[in-house]
């Protein structure tokens, strides 16, 4: 067990800045979710602490030893892989112990560790099998297993579960989530499922591009985004955006206006509003409410799920919304409804994309 | 692996050799493919399969023109009074009769022959044109035989020479070029690719070219005569790193990683990971490695100078003069001599198709 300190972190393939600068602190014991769009640096990032990447500059730090010059092996730390990697010619039981054979451990310890871990993923049946014998859920546990055996301080998991069908993606994310409990290692995850990121970090790191666009646990993520990026990319469906301005600013309440929109007054006070401002709104698809007043949607489709419903809808203009409705919704393709934010369940982005903070 | 290739194989053999593009019809597609393949088997089987038959003959009915598909030999009867067997003809007498005689000597267009079953009735002259000689399918096994027996130790110390040769030349070509193939397709570094395109430019000199230069360094080095002096020359062969480089760069890198991160040094990674999931590909440059070894005529012609260090087929060479030329032996010879490759084949021919690699990761 053990934290984890990225000192200004840079990593560049050539002339190619793939991680222009990351600074990060990571707590014994806690669950890292890094999330972000493909080609944002993230699965680079997990290399390099794993020592499979040489940094290019910055340093690593495990507890208070710096370990961006030792090797993989060294570290400390165990990794998933995203094809799992397991050894096809050796059986389960061979790929268990691989690495702790490499270390001239005795018989008897290599053995109680591969059948302890073997327990606790419950593919004790299966350690004479080899891994074209498995299944991808079972390759999975074993791949973990193989982590588990070698005891390390963190655990590194590569976007594990993107070879799994759906369904097993629901099972091994509650597995994953619970061995952590039980285990109480530092764990490091990556994704590019932000639902993966939601359910079961403790902190989510949001990349793009090799920069850390915001670190927080999941709902103050969903909350509190600090910029249009982290706003559209945490939470699915994702938040609808609205381009216009800051028409007044009122006690507790500022009025938005876009082109061929009515002005809406959103209730809540915002610092550093000022009038004639180009902002965005963002707003949830949960949050647009049907009300008699507000905007006029026009309805598109409209998806029924049962216990909800999702209304595709377009505002003049021809600005797509996405409304959810709990319940079973009435409205039918062509109608006209009228939607608006409640009061505070709204955010305002300023130009360069920044969260304008609430008051 | 087991189950899928145990599936494929559950086609009867019949139903193999009668496989057609679309179920249950024969096109004129089909024709054509069958045809071609059968010209390529008569192309490629036939001279294997007309040497192992002439190896049976004997020396008259190799001799003779023009040549028998299947090896004949001629009847011989013992007749009292002759100490050679005399062979046997069937004659067509002028009263349209056959009868059976035994040919005593023949002169010009006459023979003398004599009556087996009745010696006493004396000598009979017959044209020649009127007799067919009486022949059965014979198997001369006594070329083997004979074989086995005039050349004695010598053989067996040829065959040991070029079993020694084969078997060590492949280990050694095998790890070496395995080496080398691991280096170029799971390191980066700079001028790896130099490295690849230099190796594989030597496959345009042409071998003879380097002879002289190669049989220099052998005798430099005082390995003429020696076994090692055909072996170490040509142990790393480019087509055998570039198929094993281009094998290996199919095992995914990341199961490189995972050993590394689990504390596996270089040499055992390339020991315990590269080396058994390359197997299908070993097999290959195996394959070829005992083919061209086995084979070898120029290098051990020109480095092996001492009657002792003789390969199979040297000694396959010298017999055309030794004993002027017994074509009989000869054949049985080359027979003996391309038996082991045959055998290596069919041993190593169905690691080529199973990949463990490609099965192993998802």
């Amino acid at each position: 067990m053990a934290s984890l300190t990225l000192e200004n972190i840079k990593k560049s393939f050539g002339a190619v800045d793939v991680i222009p600068g990351v600074d990060l602190k990571i707590d014994d014991g806690e669950f890292v979710v890094f999330v972000g769009p493909s080609g944002c640096g993230k699965s680079t990032l997990l290399r390099l602490i794993a020592g499979l990447e040489d940094v290019t500059d910055g340093d690593i730090r495990i507890d208070a030893d710096s370990v961006a010059h030792t090797p993989a092996a060294d570290r400390g730390v165990a990794m998933v892989f995203q094809s799992y990697a397991l050894y096809p010619h050796m059986t389960v039981r061979e790929n268990l112990s691989f690495g702790l054979e490499n270390i001239r451990m005795a018989k008897p310890e290599i053995s109680r560790r591969v059948s302890e871990a073997a327990r606790l993923l419950q593919i004790e049946q299966l350690l004479e099998r080899r891994p074209k014998q498995l299944s991808g859920g079972q390759r999975q546990r074993v791949a973990i297993g193989r982590a588990i055996t070698r005891d390390p301080k963190i655990f590194l998991f590569d976007e594990p579960l993107s070879n799994l069908d759906a369904e097993l993606r629901v099972l091994m994310r509650v597995e994953i989530t619970k061995l952590h409990e039980r285990l109480g290692n530092t764990m490091i995850y990556v994704t590019h499922d932000q639902i993966e990121a939601m359910t079961m970090a403790d902190k989510i790191v949001v990349l793009r591009k090799g920069v850390i666009e915001q670190v927080g646990a999941p709902l103050e993520l969903y909350n509190h985004p600090k910029n249009l990026f982290v706003a559209g990319f945490i939470g699915s469906p994702r938040m609808n955006f609205v381009e216009g301005r800051i028409d007044a600013v009122g006690e507790g309440a500022v009025t938005f206006a876009a082109d061929g929109l009515p002005p809406l007054v959103l209730e809540g006070a915002i610092e550093g509003a000022n009038i004639g401002a180009a902002v965005t709104l963002g707003v949830r698809p949960e949050d647009f409410l049907v009300t008699d007043k507000g905007w006029p949607a026009t309805v598109s489709v409209a998806e029924q799920y049962g216990a909800s419903s999702y209304l595709h809808c377009a505002l003049p203009g021809d600005r797509p919304v996405l409304i959810h409705e709990p319940g079973q919704s009435k409205a039918g393709r062509g109608d006209v409804i009228h939607v608006a934010p409640p009061a505070g369940r709204w955010h305002l982005f300023d130009a360069d994309g920044l969260a304008l903070r609430k008051a | 692996m087991t189950e899928a290739s145990m599936s494929k194989t559950d086609m009867s053999i019949s139903d193999f050799l009668t496989r057609r593009r679309r179920r249950g019809r024969f096109g004129w597609t089909d024709g054509l493919t069958y045809a071609y393949l059968l010209l390529g088997l008569v192309v490629m089987f036939a001279p294997v399969l007309w040497v192992v038959i002439s190896s049976l003959k004997t020396p008259a009915n190799l001799a003779e023109f023009p040549p028998t598909l299947l090896p004949y030999s001629s009847e011989t009867v013992v007749v009292e009074g002759f100490d050679q067997p005399l062979a046997l003809f069937d004659v067509v007498g002028e009263d349209g009769e056959t009868r059976r005689l035994a040919q005593i000597r023949r002169v010009g267009i006459q023979a003398q022959m004599i009556d087996p079953a009745d010696p006493e009735a004396g000598r009979v002259l017959v044209p020649v044109e009127t007799a067919t000689p009486v022949r059965r399918v014979y198997l001369a096994f006594e070329n083997y035989t004979n074989l086995l027996a005039s050349s004695g130790n010598d053989l067996w110390r040829y065959v040991f020479n070029s079993l020694f040769i084969t078997v060590v030349a492949t280990l050694i070509t095998l790890v070496m070029n395995s080496m080398a193939a691991f280096a170029l397709s799971k390191y980066r570094f700079r001028g790896s690719n130099v490295a690849l395109v230099s190796i594989l430019a030597t496959l345009m000199i042409p071998a003879t070219v380097v002879l002289v230069p190669t049989y220099m360094i052998v005798a430099q080095l005082g390995l003429v005569g020696n076994l090692w002096g055909v072996i170490l020359p040509t142990v790393a062969t480019p087509t055998g790193v570039f198929l094993l480089r281009q094998y290996m760069l199919t095992i995914p890198d990341e199961l490189v990683e995972a050993a590394r991160m689990d504390h596996a040094s270089e040499w055992r990674i390339f020991w315990k990971i590269i080396l058994p999931l390359s197997s299908p590909a070993l097999a290959v440059v195996a394959i070829f490695s005992i083919l061209s070894r086995w084979n070898d005529f120029l290098l051990p012609l020109v480095v092996l100078t001492r009657r002792e260090s003789y390969t199979l087929q040297l000694a396959l060479a010298s017999f055309q003069t030794e004993y002027g030329i017994r074509y009989e032996i000869l054949l049985a010879m080359t027979t003996l001599t391309a038996l082991p490759l045959a055998c290596a084949f069919i041993f190593l021919q169905r690691y080529i198709t199973t990949g463990i690699a490609s099965t192993g990761i998802k």
